[in-house]
């Protein structure tokens, strides 16, 4: 609640918004710096979402070049500027989400997300990272958590029809409000690594199949040196195969991780654009309450199918 | 799921969209990016400051331009290649009938009211097109899939009623500080700025001596030769003071309550006479009537600050001022827009003027425009979620996969792990008048009703037709268009005025008339039957309409103010009056459309997980969660509608 109120412009913008969820809420959103690495359709989707919700900054990285496919779920780059120019996926997405909020500052950081350093993302509040390999996730979120600020990590992937998101907000504290009282609850969040190093046979029988259906191919890519989204129909067998051995080792029943689903996530790698709407917008949603500290958080896996529609949140934690 | 199969579906269909608000414009760019080729838009809005913050595809400089087509434009820029047709139109325009319905594959509605929500879906029925429905409000939202003979209607379930308030509550005994918001929009902005032959509950009496005449006068009549300022004071004299006065005289009111405290100017303003305000001729002339402010004149700046007593007269004054001398020409026929500024300022300050003679919290000017404005909470991430959604049922529609269709609700809190809920569609409901062909029966008193009762409370407000012609055997009583001759509109004009039993085929008791409306393609048979009496606390339209489904609450405020009001009844619990700080929570917003899940009556969860009992406590806990923020409108239970004109 420190002085600093808002501008005329800023509460007639995000009027609707503020009824929401507070002037307080809004005053921190303003301040806050996110991060976001991998622009592909969901991570856009996100980037839309907290650019119009009015966060402080927000700093884009992806060097690769727009291709046919990348513009395929994106709704960023005007077509004039896909031919010519030759600017990264960061700097055209740029262009445009300036453009939909003149009072968030956005740019892009060049490089490779593996070479940013701790100290780098000292600079942020939330970091998102999408479209990335097992290896990354591990190593940007080991990153965070080595800061003294507490930087909250994400990682949201889509793959076909479905869709994952990750959450790290480590030792996260927030009012929780309960009919008329407010309660301080506190949360303790598994790193990326720890989470998915807890065996198979210890997780609840209800899970979600995806949660597995994901670790299998994201482990498969590792493996294989593969870009995240690199398969396709002839990996099938050795992606069945690597499900059959992970199972094992976990002493899970096959049946847990059915071919149908590996099949759709190794064959079709393209987001479908409805799905990364809806994850876009679940995301855009946990990372405004982690920012202004309203509502119950997000822990620590969300899994979205459109074959049976639901979206559901999976605690996947030792503690 | 992305399949070819599914490709082919979804390039050979042609899709309407209506509304291209906060879910419009999601909507439009995921279809766009789906691979939607043929895309129609019909919305009337034009665009506002306040939607940018959501509705992606506008810009501050498209303020004021059409939704539908600044929308189109923008898709465009990134999918050029296929069409998109916007129309800046009301889709109740009779443009829109069946055949123009006809020629899409399924329609997709982002709507923000009932009105146009009851009317697609009517023709979606007419034209056999499956629509996608969905509303938001805050993180909550809904997406519906509705197949005529497949799958409920819209109309199928009851819809929450719009909030009510019982007229002696708003205008003698306010517990809240929504009752004087409903006070200084509906009766004294109405009284001051509107049309002068409404109805109005306001007493407009005086026993001032000092205008004491033999006949009783209307203290809202400016007198010749009465500067702003005389009047004004007058008028704030009147509300504040004497009516305030005059109800505290009535005892057996305040039996139960804390005593209202009269207020007039000269308490509140006496160390500044009221002259120095005069300042008609200190307002720069300005062309834009809208930026004209009160706020903007005194120095206040922050909307967010609640003002003193002292503050809030000063704006009343000023922005009444202002209402006669800058915008002397709307006067009369003024109704209340929560983008008005003015309009804001004035129920503001008149709102907070009179909390404080009733010991209510006062109430910035931000909050009080929320609750005045309906002004219906709105998120950008709810809207994209619920776009995706629909396009996701949308796709399975045009596949002709409805037993894989489901509607689906979007949660704050998760319920059985789920923050999407999947829920299977119910049957159409039998006793649906929209969708099945059940009669309905109306109790009334034939030889007391006039067929304007009957068309006004029932045909219209119940039925929502907008259009209605009426039939008795063979005899035409009633009907409205452009096409007829001026002997015919004087004839069912005299109709309107005449009682039942004495129309030219004299509707009895047994009587069964005919109602329709044909551009809805809607026709209902209603059965009559008479009654003698009506209660006119429990109905007060003074006839009963069966086999309509009512509201889903009985969203009738608390009405003991009522009972002891009539010294009917003392049954009363104390009030708890001042800090009564609850309302905040209690969000007054235009129905969006987030249905409540019916309670007692189950809907089957596409899966039934019969684990753990919290589960269990908790998905009960779903209609309760959905009710807080269902769809209420604030309503003076007279039936005087309001608000609730932001058509899409
Ligand atoms: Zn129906």
């Amino acid at each position: 609640m420190n002085g600093e109120e808002l501008t005329e412009q800023e509460t007639a913008l995000y009027d609707r918004q503020i009824r929401v969820w507070g002037v307080d809420a809004q005053r921190r959103l303003s301040k806050s710096h996110v991060f976001v690495s991998g622009l592909k359709g969901t991570a856009v989707e996100f980037c839309k979402n907290i650019v119009l919700a009015g966060v402080g900054s927000l700093t884009l990285n992806d060097d690769n070049p727009v291709t046919e496919d990348a513009l395929a779920a994106n709704f960023l780059i005007p077509l004039d500027e896909k031919m010519g120019g030759g600017g990264s996926l960061a700097e055209l997405c740029c262009d445009s989400l300036k453009d939909f909020n003149p009072m968030v500052h956005v740019s892009v950081e060049k490089g490779d997300l593996s070479s940013f350093d701790v100290s780098f993302f000292e600079k942020f509040d939330v970091v998102v990272i999408s479209c990335c390999s097992l290896a990354a996730k591990k190593s940007v979120n080991e990153k965070c958590r080595k800061l003294s600020k507490r930087v909250a990590f994400y990682t949201v992937d889509c793959r076909d029809s479905c869709g994952e998101i990750f959450v790290d907000l480590q030792k996260y504290s927030y009012a929780q409000k309960k009919a008329d009282e407010t309660v301080e609850c506190q949360l303790q969040y598994p790193s990326f690594e720890e989470a998915i190093a807890i065996p198979w046979r210890s997780l609840p029988k209800k899970l979600a199949k995806l949660y597995y259906a994901m670790r299998v191919v994201e482990r498969f890519e590792d493996v294989e040196k593969r870009k995240p989204g690199e398969t396709s129909i002839e990996d099938l067998p050795s992606v069945l195969k690597l499900r059959n051995e992970l199972c094992l080792a976990h002493s899970l029943n096959e049946s847990q991780v059915p071919d149908s689903l590996l099949e759709r996530l190794v064959v079709s790698t393209r987001e479908f654009p409805p799905v990364s709407a809806i994850l876009g917008g679940i995301l855009g949603q946990e990372v405004i309450k982690a920012i202004s500290g309203k509502g119950d958080p997000l822990k620590n896996f969300f899994f979205f199918d459109s074959v049976d529609g639901k979206g559901v949140i999976e605690d996947i934690s030792t503690f | 799921m992305a399949s070819s199969q599914h490709l082919s579906a979804i390039k050979g269909s042609k899709v309407l969209m209506v509304g291209a608000g906060g879910i419009g414009c999601e909507l439009l760019k995921t279809l766009a990016l789906s691979g939607f080729q043929d895309i129609h838009i019909i919305d009337m809005d034009t665009i506002e400051v306040s939607n940018l913050n959501r509705q992606f595809l506008f810009r501050q400089s498209h303020v004021g331009q059409s939704k539908a087509k600044v929308a189109r434009d923008a898709v465009l820029r990134f999918r050029p290649q296929i069409s998109i047709t916007s129309y800046h139109a009301n889709v109740k325009d009779s443009d829109f009938n069946v055949d123009f319905f006809k020629q899409f594959s399924v329609v997709l509605n982002g709507l923000d009211n009932l009105d146009a929500r009851r009317h697609v879906n009517r023709l979606c029925l007419a034209a056999a097109v499956p629509l996608v429905e969905s509303g938001t409000t805050g993180f909550l939202g809904q997406v519906t899939v509705h197949i005529k003979g497949q799958t409920e209607c819209y109309e199928c379930q009851p819809k929450p009623a719009p909030k009510t308030y019982p007229v002696c509550t708003i205008t003698s005994t306010p517990s809240k500080f929504v009752h004087c918001i409903v006070w200084a929009k509906e009766l004294l902005f109405a009284k001051l700025f509107g049309d002068k032959n409404q109805d109005n509950d306001l007493n407009v009496r005086s026993n001032d001596a000092a205008s004491s005449s033999n006949h009783p006068e209307d203290v809202f009549e400016r007198r010749e030769d009465e500067d702003i300022e005389q009047y004004a004071k007058r008028i704030y004299d009147h509300v504040f003071g004497h009516n305030i006065e005059s109800a505290l005289a009535n005892e057996e009111t305040w039996k139960n309550r804390n005593r209202p405290r009269p207020i007039y100017v000269k308490d509140v303003l006496s160390d500044e006479p009221l002259q120095q305000n005069g300042i008609s001729d200190k307002i720069p002339p300005t062309d834009n009537l809208s930026t004209v402010s009160a706020m903007a004149y005194l120095g206040l700046k922050n909307p967010q600050d609640i003002w003193s007593l002292k503050e809030n007269s000063r704006v009343f004054f000023a922005a009444l001022k202002l209402f006669f001398s800058k915008r002397q020409k709307e006067i009369g026929n003024l109704s209340f827009d929560k983008d008005d500024h003015l309009a804001v300022e004035i129920v503001t300050a008149a709102a907070n003027i009179r909390a404080a003679s009733f010991g209510i919290p006062l109430h910035s000017l931000f909050e009080a425009k929320g609750i005045a404005g309906n002004i219906v909470h709105a998120v950008a991430t709810t809207n994209a979620i619920i776009a995706g959604l629909i396009v996701v049922e949308a796709i399975k529609v045009l596949q002709n996969d409805t037993k894989n269709c489901r509607m689906t609700y979007c949660l704050q809190h998760p319920s059985r792990k789920m923050l999407l809920m999947p829920v299977e569609p119910f049957e159409p409901n039998k006793s649906c008048y929209v969708c099945s062909e059940t009669p309905l029966s109306l109790e009334v008193n034939t030889q007391r009703a006039k067929l304007r009762d009957v068309v006004e409370k029932i045909v219209k407000s119940k039925l929502g037709m907008n259009l209605p012609l009426i039939t008795h055997g063979s005899g035409l009583l009633y009907e409205v268009g452009d096409d007829l001759e001026p002997d015919e509109v004087a004839n069912y004009e005299a109709n309107l005025e005449k009682v039942l039993s004495e129309l030219p085929y004299a509707i009895t008791g047994g009587s069964i008339i005919t109602v329709e409306d044909l551009r809805q393609e809607l026709v209902c048979k209603i059965n009559i039957k008479h009654r003698e009496e009506f209660d006119e606390e429990k109905e007060p339209d003074g006839m009963v309409l069966h086999g309509w489904t009512p509201s889903a609450a009985p969203a009738v405020e608390n009405d003991n103010d009522a009972a002891t009001n009539n010294g009917a009844s003392t049954s009363s619990t104390s009030k708890s009056l001042p800090d009564d700080m609850e309302e905040d929570d209690e969000l007054i917003i235009v129905e969006t459309g987030i249905e409540t899940i019916p309670a007692g009556k189950k809907r089957k969860l596409s899966d039934i997980s019969n684990s753990e009992t919290t589960d269990e406590k908790r998905a009960k806990k779903i209609p309760e969660q959905l009710e807080d923020d269902a769809d209420v409108v604030v309503m003076l239970d007279d039936g005087n509608e309001n608000g609730n004109n932001d058509i899409s």
